[in-house]
């Protein structure tokens, strides 16, 4: 699953443009991210300017 | 906030401001949502235009609205040479570097004056759709959902646009097509005042570049952008704007960090859809060249108005007849320097920095009787015909 490190995230919405899946939302200062339809192609991963999200085992 | 307007505008940035205005001068009932608590903050830009851009838009600019003129700009190329445009030659490139937190909010004060209605820290999270058209969108505003109705909808809601979305839009921007941004508002740092400057080279900003917009006296944006596809852990675009700034400003002060994701592909294949115009970034409309987009976004919000107001009086709201705003915008002046300066983006980013270099030098003693970013392109065409085969291809934008 995609985890958003919420202390380094900067809420800017750059990993929200390039969700294919549009399993992103930025709502004021909170972006959540719906598992359930994330794909893991991990392109939000790659973008974000600041390396606020991150891959974790399902466990974490 | 009413259940029912002519136009819902999706967005309170500089393009819906301009379209919310526009719509209420021509006396329809509108309404801005913007889903920020407040217009204009947090600021996501470098701020710079150019000043014949903005003025097309006003007869004067508020004094509150600008940070600091530009009359000159450098191009610093990876080996370190400077390519300087003084303001006998920055010709077109002379501008402005905005203070967006005053400029946003008045854009929308006039909208409100005119007419609009505007409310902040209210968000779209669904569109109404009815035999596929739009009819209006679901806000969300204080814990509350509302439906609000409208003939057409304006999406102005930038770069991570989920309106057209949520109307079967696709607007995702693909990794290689974005470029992932970061910039410190900083202090304390010896700049040249009113020179904007520029860094490029895949060293050290890879398919991007580095600029340093002066906001004041020893204050500027100082930000990177690299391409999406280049960044990634240990590697990112705060990681390289780190690296530039400890090496050329040790002793400045941070004061404000911004990150965000600018487009560089091609708008979207069609930015109407029957009760639904989208402007702005979220059309993707943003400089895939250079990344701005204020210009653009303040373009297509005033033509989208426009277009929308008439439609709305003809009573056919249909995507048949709101076409007349994709069709203008991509037959204007914008248009065709977006599709161009793609085409230049394709080029540019696949250079090796021992190119940059040979290109810059060959332009660093031209001396240009007017500058703008064509008449650039146009020498180093001129100049370097055996340097760059693909360059080639550029000629056509230029006879």
């Amino acid at each position: 699953m995609i985890k958003v490190r919420r202390e380094v995230c900067g809420y800017c919405g750059a990993c929200v443009s390039v969700c294919p899946e549009k399993a992103i939302e930025l709502i004021d200062a909170y972006l959540s991210v719906d598992n359930n339809i994330c794909r893991h192609c991990k392109i939000c991963v790659r973008v974000c300017p600041l390396g606020a999200l991150e891959e974790v085992s399902d466990e974490e | 906030m009413k259940s029912e307007y002519d136009v819902l505008v999706i967005g309170g940035g500089p393009g819906g401001a301009l379209a919310a205005k526009t719509c209420a001068e021509e006396g329809l009932s509108v309404c801005i949502v913007e889903k920020r608590p407040a217009i204009g903050a947090p600021v996501r830009c470098a701020e710079g235009i150019g000043e014949d851009l903005i003025g097309e838009f006003f007869d004067e600019l508020n004094p509150k609205w600008i940070s600091a003129k530009i009359n000159g700009a450098k191009i610093i190329a990876p080996d370190g040479n400077c390519f300087y445009l003084n303001p006998e030659m920055a010709g077109n490139e002379v501008g402005y570097v905005l203070d967006r937190k005053f400029f946003d909010r008045d854009l929308v004060w006039q909208a409100v004056e005119a007419g609009a209605e505007c409310y902040v820290k209210a968000r779209a999270v669904e569109a109404i759709m009815e035999d596929g058209a739009v009819k209006g969108a679901i806000i969300e505003y204080f814990g509350e959902r509302k439906e609000i109705r409208a003939k057409v909808v304006i999406a102005a809601d930038g770069v991570e646009s989920k309106f057209a979305c949520y109307c079967g839009v696709d607007t995702t921007v693909p990794l290689r097509e974005i470029e992932t941004c970061a910039q410190y508002l900083m202090t304390d740092i010896d700049i040249e005042p009113g020179v904007t400057v520029f860094y490029v080279g895949r060293e050290i900003s890879p398919e991007g570049y580095i600029w340093i917009f002066p906001k004041g006296d020893r204050t500027a944006n100082v930000g990177i952008g690299i391409s999406g596809t280049e960044s990634k852990d240990g590697s990112r675009a705060k990681d390289y704007l780190d690296k530039f700034v400890s090496k050329n400003f040790p002793e400045g002060k941070t004061i404000e960090l911004i990150v965000g994701g600018v487009s560089v592909c091609e708008p979207l294949e069609c930015t109407v859809a029957d009760n639904l115009i989208i402007i702005g970034d979220a059309a993707r409309l943003s400089d895939p060249l250079t990344g701005g987009g204020i210009y653009n976004a303040m373009y297509t919000g005033r033509l989208a108005g426009q277009v929308a107001s008439e439609c709305i009086a003809s009573t056919d709201c249909s995507k048949e007849a709101l076409m007349k705003y994709d069709t203008i915008w991509r037959s204007s002046r914008l248009g065709k320097a977006l599709e161009r300066n793609y085409q230049i983006k394709e080029i540019f980013v696949k250079l090796s920095d021992k190119q940059l270099n040979s290109i810059l030098d060959s332009v660093s003693n031209l001396v240009m009787k007017e500058f703008s970013t064509l008449t650039l392109i146009k020498e180093i065409i001129k100049l370097n015909p055996r340097l760059i085969k693909e360059l080639s291809g550029l000629k056509k934008y230029f006879e």
